[in-house]
């Protein structure tokens, strides 16, 4: 049996004859100080630049296959001269196409007020269903009625409620924004942990700081996950909504194209799309990294 | 001078006086509880049960797994609605769960301001977190605590609150047997630093021996033994008067002698 006096000198707290114990004692804390799975990471990681090989490989393939006459130019433009399309896209303002910049700012801005007019719209209303049983009684059914109508389905319908202008375009976007981000936070809001929602009740916070402190950031990581396929959806309803009737835009260049069986610039229009989503979805990340630092995961 | 009586029944921000029962000095006890029963389904886990607090006292409570312990913990937090009879408390209550219940989003020094209402929150919880030696992780992330660090911030902010009636939820009883000792010194020191009434629950019945002015046993959804310690702390764990000790309060417990280490 020992005594909690003679197994605190562990602690180097009781000098005399405890050489032994506070050995033990700092091998102990030596080895809870080693964090193993790290090494191991690192022998794993490559540089980033490494992932593009693949990537370069393919392009090089494709180019090959252009160049020699594989692959016809009328089905698929090489490489190259997507490429150059681009760049006569960039500096000659064409009457058919416009610019490539000018198409896509175009687009970028109908994606832009659409995805902040859906998201702020989901939140809000997920914050209202998610907070009271009144509101979830109210506005859920509603919204759970319009999630299960395949958006793609309303284009005609847009365009006899709203014609064939931005206004469509816009919503459609707005739309495809606002499920994602809506659902999930609702859900994030719902899935807090009880625990904690009892600690605020001991630390005697009112409601207001019940929401601000405990629930909202208690949802902040399943929202973002809906922000994320909500840029995802918003860009896929962008893509086909701008190619109905639209006057500027990549859409706009897409549906030219396509008259005058141009297929270098369509797909320009489609690695730029690729580019703007990549760029978009990158953004949301970022924002992830700084907003759940407190993860263990994103490294505190 | 009569400390205030609240009925933690209802919500914590409604401060009700509750006619003290007739068999108690209701200016001595700092938790009294009356005829406190709670029934999950067919089952009554608390029946009929009486318990005083007196002020400044460390009480330890001890019982099988399911007997109830948390559930009494949880009325006098006022955490249960559920209960029926009278819980009043005099003065605040703060209370230490057994995962310590740190906000994940929060950096520690923002987990012990959390809901604090005194002039200077920052310094209140500053000073909190130097007398549980946790100065230096003021601004860790609770993901990034071990279990000891993260147990001392959770004292920090029950205690930061200076409660009457402090209330641990066996709030050891996940950590190792090094980090538990250095842990149970530290709050027999902050206990006789700010002398709140403790209702230590637990199910280690050496703990209980070494911290506690009282030992209760809960059994049969009341208080089935009590027993007071009058030896000073910090105590020998083979004491002969804690070695008889033990041994009663494992037979109350149903641990036939032979069993024990």
């Amino acid at each position: 049996m020992f005594s909690t006096s003679r197994l605190a000198s562990a602690e180097g707290t009781d000098p005399p004859g405890s050489v032994q114990t506070a050995d033990a004692g700092a091998a102990i804390g030596g080895a809870s100080g080693i964090t193993p799975a790290r090494p191991a990471r690192q022998a794993r990681r490559f540089p980033g630049w490494y992932r593009a090989l693949s990537l370069l490989v393919v392009v090089g393939l494709w180019q090959l296959a252009s160049s020699t006459g594989l692959l016809p130019a009328s089905k698929l433009a090489s490489p190259a001269s997507i490429v150059h399309t681009a760049y006569t896209l960039i500096i000659t303002n064409s009457p058919t196409y416009g610019t490539l910049q000018g198409s896509l700012l175009a687009s970028f801005e109908r994606w832009a007020i659409g995805f902040a007019l859906g998201v702020s719209i989901g939140v809000l209303l997920a914050i209202l269903t998610g907070l009271s049983r009144v509101g979830e009684i109210v506005a859920d059914p509603i919204l759970q009625a319009l999630r299960s109508v395949p958006l793609l389905g309303l284009i005609p319908l847009f365009i006899v409620w709203f014609g064939i202008g931005q206004l469509p375009k816009i919503l459609f976007v707005m739309l495809s924004a606002l499920f994602p981000v809506y659902l999930n936070t609702f859900a994030g809001i719902r899935g807090v942990d009880s625990k904690l929602g009892e600690l605020g009740r001991v630390l005697g916070l009112r409601r207001g700081e019940m929401i601000r402190h405990i629930v909202l950031p208690g949802a902040l990581p399943s929202a973002l996950t809906g922000l994320q396929l909500s840029v995802i959806s918003s860009m896929l309803a962008l893509v086909v909504g701008e190619q109905i009737n639209a006057t500027s835009g990549l859409g706009f260049m897409i549906t030219q194209a396509q008259q005058f069986l141009n297929n270098s610039v369509i797909m320009v229009a489609l690695i730029v799309y690729a580019i703007l989503g990549l760029l978009l979805n990158g953004a949301v990340r970022l924002l992830e990294r700084k907003a759940l630092a407190w993860r263990r995961d994103f490294g505190a | 001078m009569a400390p205030r009586l609240r009925s933690v029944t209802n919500h914590r921000t409604e401060r009700v006086a509750v006619p003290a029962p007739a068999h108690a000095d209701p200016a001595a006890a700092t938790a009294s509880v009356r005829g406190l029963s709670r029934r999950f389904g067919d089952r009554a886990v608390l029946d009929d049960l009486d318990l005083d607090i007196a002020p400044g006292e460390f009480v330890a409570l001890i019982g099988r797994s399911g007997s109830g312990k948390s559930t009494l913990l949880r009325a006098l937090a006022g955490l249960d609605q559920e209960v029926t009879g009278q819980v009043s408390v005099a003065g605040p209550v703060s209370v230490a769960f057994q995962e310590p219940r740190l906000v994940p989003w929060k950096r520690v020094l923002d987990n012990v301001e959390l809901g604090l209402r005194t002039g200077d929150p920052a310094g209140a919880a500053g000073t909190a977190l130097s007398e549980v030696g946790l100065t230096e992780r003021a601004s860790a992330w609770p993901a990034t605590l071990s279990g000891g660090e993260a147990q001392r911030a959770s004292l920090a902010r029950a205690l930061v609150r200076e409660p009457r009636l402090l209330l641990l939820d066996e709030p050891f009883s996940a950590l190792d047997a090094l980090t538990r000792i250095t842990m149970h010194r530290l709050v027999v020191s902050l206990w006789e630093r700010h002398r709140p009434a403790v209702l230590l629950v637990t199910h280690d019945v050496d703990e209980a021996l070494a911290l506690a002015d009282r030992v209760l046993v809960l059994g049969e959804g009341r208080i089935a033994h009590s027993s007071p310690i009058t030896l000073p702390r910090p105590r020998e764990r083979d004491h002969p008067d804690l070695i008889a000790l033990r041994l009663r309060l494992l037979t109350q417990l149903g641990v036939p002698a032979g069993d024990t280490d």
